[in-house]
């Protein structure tokens, strides 16, 4: 049996395993955290900083997906300068890519659109950096629309861990970042991709989609990966 | 190898030098190669083919001798003078006059207790720009090596570490972590694999002292290395060292070979048990590998990203093993703390910090170069004693040190005592040893500016604050050097610097604001002129003042007091 920690959350006494982190232990207990990279079956990166906590005893604040739970750990998820950074990342976001919900497959099933909402967005204080990103419609089954892209690797981790094919990595830097596949080929002439669409199911935006899909049509089921990680983890072979 | 034979090949060398009647050392490094040094070892062998003398006198090309500003350099011995601003013409005096007939050349001369070197304290750059840094024997002749046997021979693993711990050493790279401890860490893991990586990944705008130290004088990283790798329990070392540093990696290459070679590195060290083994890796030019968790990616081969810490590169490392990771001149401090001995050490420099810390003084300052004080010395010190002051007359405004993630300091905190927390406190840092000096001419603003490009410019783009933050950051600050900002613009720039201060993933996005937050607290009202009045001080923004009350005359520089 793995040892169990008892903590703090948010005025809630809570224990939770060990190798918990501090975004699986609030969950567990009803406690919601707003996060963008995290999704559950995948490897944590820590990346879009949503999941930031106080930890009492701490000046910094910790992304709470790859922190791990602590003996008598005090942990505040909301306080007025979370929820101010939050949504100045939400804020971030929105001006660096070209989100316009209204002509978007995912409208209404869209993370990003949800947390917006959740944390309270009603403008963008910054300034539109109106990017001039690419459209990739090479493959036959899917599209890649890198104006939607908010760089979360969703896509690069599941078809590294979950698919194998490792199609998808980042290449540039900084605000010129962008995912591709293979050697930065079109998608269309990739060679490791396998056609699973696993990429365009872990997507949190619409910036990969199955093609033929009218405006806010798409809406997305996740439970294969809880059954793969189940399977490969717990040799449970049933759907739940 | 035996610590005999060290000896033995260290007497030799110098049996071989005291054949010579002169020695000429001829600095090569990248300021004085610039300014014409490297065809000046040339012309003194000529001149002394002429004069029937070549073989009584050694010429060498050495590294920095530190007065970059001042270069060409070149050292005579035995006499130990230097020359500064070396030109062809001069050769044949130096020869006549100095080698021929001992008779110092007084117009060219620098005194050795001149300004620049009084209040100078050489630790890690003792032997630099006095060895030929091609030459292993040299350096041995200088006690090079001397203390890897010491330690190998004479002191257990924690007898080092102990050693290190006692000198009170802290990281020379700009986060000043106690480097024994560090040591003491990844030396009490119990692991078949740990390996000891070396940061030489300089890349601070105006940093050159990793540089100067690797092309100067590459045996002591190596010195130091290895005997962190025997103190920690590794046998392999990675020297990470940035793709525009060519004359650095060849050294580097010739410098691990040589050791080799003598066995002081590989196997059965000194003829101990002790094996260590040195690559080097070199880097393809992204900033942001310097910093420790992303430089370990890019040596395992991986796209060079931070990631979240902990877990402590001295815990999971590279390629998940225990991994002692400290910077060029930390190493470099290594072989004198383990020959004289930790207490030896901690008699220099402050009550927290201890040793003495190399800077790279650049910018507006007469004698620009490399120099070495210990640790409390003040900044006025080092910029109106050593530096020589402000050249043409001009007015200091502000010394900048720890690069895009530092601060600048203005007048009123000239005698601030350099050490990591006195330069914390007025929200600079020691970063790792760049300070470049400002006058009048320079606009902070446009400072701010210039920093928050490259923090932009070098961003990986994983976590959102730095990858947009940083863009949305330089946005308001070129809007504000070209005189179109609003006081809203301000608010937004100050709420958001604390924002990608606080949130950003590892410390470039940490840091990335520190150079706007701190001219916003010592220089605000410039910013405020750039908003209000579209006014820039030093005339640099390009800004005539439209909306200024009081017309100022726009062709010569105004003068302001700053508060």
């Amino acid at each position: 049996m793995e040892e169990i920690r008892t903590l703090t959350i948010d005025d809630n006494l809570i224990s939770a395993t060990a190798s918990s982190s501090i975004l699986l232990a609030a969950r567990e207990h009803g406690i919601e955290i707003p996060t963008l990279c995290h999704l559950d079956g995948l490897g944590d990166i820590g990346a879009c900083r949503l999941c930031i906590v106080e930890i009492e005893g701490q000046n910094k604040l910790q992304p709470a997906c790859v922190t791990r739970v602590e003996e008598n750990m005090v942990v505040k998820t909301k306080s007025p300068r979370l929820d101010k950074y939050r949504r100045m990342i939400v804020e971030l976001l929105f001006a660096e890519g070209n989100h316009v919900c209204s002509v978007c497959v995912v409208n209404g099933h869209c993370e990003l659109q949800d947390i917006g909402y959740s944390v309270g967005m009603d403008f963008v204080r910054f300034e539109y950096l109106h990017q001039d990103k690419r459209v990739d419609a090479t493959h036959e089954r899917f599209v890649l629309d890198h104006n939607r892209c908010i760089l979360c690797t969703r896509c690069v981790r599941v078809c590294d861990e979950i698919e194998g094919a490792h199609t998808w990595d980042i290449a540039g830097r900084g605000i010129d970042c962008f995912v591709i596949t293979d050697l930065a080929t079109e998608w269309g002439a990739s060679t490791s991709c396998t056609s699973c669409g696993k990429c365009t199911l872990v997507c949190p935006t619409g910036a990969l989609f199955e093609k033929g899909k009218p405006v806010t049509s798409l809406s997305r089921n996740r439970d294969f990966l809880q059954y793969i990680v189940n399977a490969r983890e717990k040799h449970e072979w049933f759907k739940k | 190898m035996t610590l005999e034979e060290l000896y033995d090949i260290g007497q030799g060398f110098r049996e071989q030098l005291s054949a010579f009647k002169a020695e000429i050392h001829v600095c090569g490094s990248g300021g004085c190669a610039s300014s014409g040094s490297l065809h000046l070892k040339e012309a003194f062998e000529k001149g002394c083919e002429a004069r029937k003398i070549i073989n009584d006198v050694r010429i060498i090309t050495t590294g920095c001798m530190g007065l970059c500003g001042a270069g060409p350099l070149v050292r005579v011995h035995p006499s130990d003078s230097l020359y500064i601003r070396v030109q062809q013409d001069d050769i044949d005096r130096i020869l006549d006059s100095h080698i021929l007939k001992d008779k110092v050349v007084k117009d060219l001369l620098y005194p050795n207790d001149g300004p620049f070197f009084a209040k100078q304290m050489l630790i890690a750059l003792k032997n630099m720009g006095r060895i030929d840094p091609e030459s292993i024997e040299d350096y041995i002749a200088h006690g090079g090596y001397e203390a890897l046997a010491k330690a190998i021979t004479y002191y257990t693993q924690e007898g080092v570490v102990l050693e290190i711990r006692n000198s009170g050493l802290r990281g020379r790279g700009g986060g000043g972590y106690p480097t024994g401890l560090k040591w003491d860490i990844v030396r009490r893991v119990s692991s078949a694999e740990k390996y000891v990586v070396c940061n030489a990944d300089e890349g601070d705008p105006g940093a050159f002292m990793d540089r100067a130290m690797l092309e100067g004088n590459p045996h002591a990283v190596l010195e130091g290395m290895a005997i962190a790798g025997y103190a920690v329990g590794a046998t392999q070392g990675y020297i990470y060292v940035r793709g525009e540093y060519p004359l650095a990696i060849e050294r580097l290459r010739k410098a691990i070979k040589q050791s080799e070679r003598l066995q002081i590195l590989g196997n059965r060290i000194l003829d101990s048990k002790f094996n260590f083994r040195i690559d080097l890796r070199i880097g393809a030019g992204a900033f942001v590998c310097g910093e420790e968790t992303a430089l370990i990616q890019s040596i395992e081969g991986q796209r060079g990203q931070p990631r979240p810490r902990p877990p402590y590169p001295s815990q999971v490392g590279l390629w998940g093993k225990p991994t002692l990771l400290n910077n060029v001149e930390t190493f470099a401090n290594a072989p004198a703390i383990v020959l004289n001995g930790g207490k030896w050490y901690s008699r220099i420099g402050t009550e927290k910090s201890k040793g003495t810390k190399v800077f790279a003084l650049a910018g507006r300052i007469t004698n620009t170069g490399l120099i070495e004080v210990p640790m409390g010395t003040s900044l006025r010190d080092i910029v109106f004693e050593i530096g020589g002051g402000i050249p043409d007359n001009g007015e200091f405004k502000a010394a900048q040190t720890g690069g895009p993630s530092g601060g600048c300091i203005p007048i009123q905190h000239i005698d601030t005592p350099v050490d990591f927390e006195s330069l914390t406190q007025i929200g600079s840092m020691m970063g790792s040893g760049g300070l470049i000096v400002m006058d009048q001419t320079s606009c902070m603003v446009d400072v701010a500016k210039f920093f928050m490009e490259f923090c932009k410019d070098e961003s990986c783009g994983k976590c959102i604050p730095c990858r947009v933050g940083t863009v949305q950051l330089f946005r308001l600050l070129e809007k504000m050097t070209k005189g179109e900002a609003t006081d809203q613009d301000l608010d937004i720039l100050e709420e958001l610097c604390v924002m990608v201060k606080d949130t950003s993933l590892c410390g470039l996005g940490q840091s990335a604001p520190n150079p706007v937050m701190s001219t916003l607290h010592f220089f605000r009202t410039e910013y405020d002129q750039h908003i209000s009045e579209q006014y820039c001080v030093a005339n640099v923004c390009n800004l005539h003042g439209k909306n200024r009350a009081v017309a100022d005359d726009s062709e010569t520089v105004p003068r302001t007091e700053e508060t």
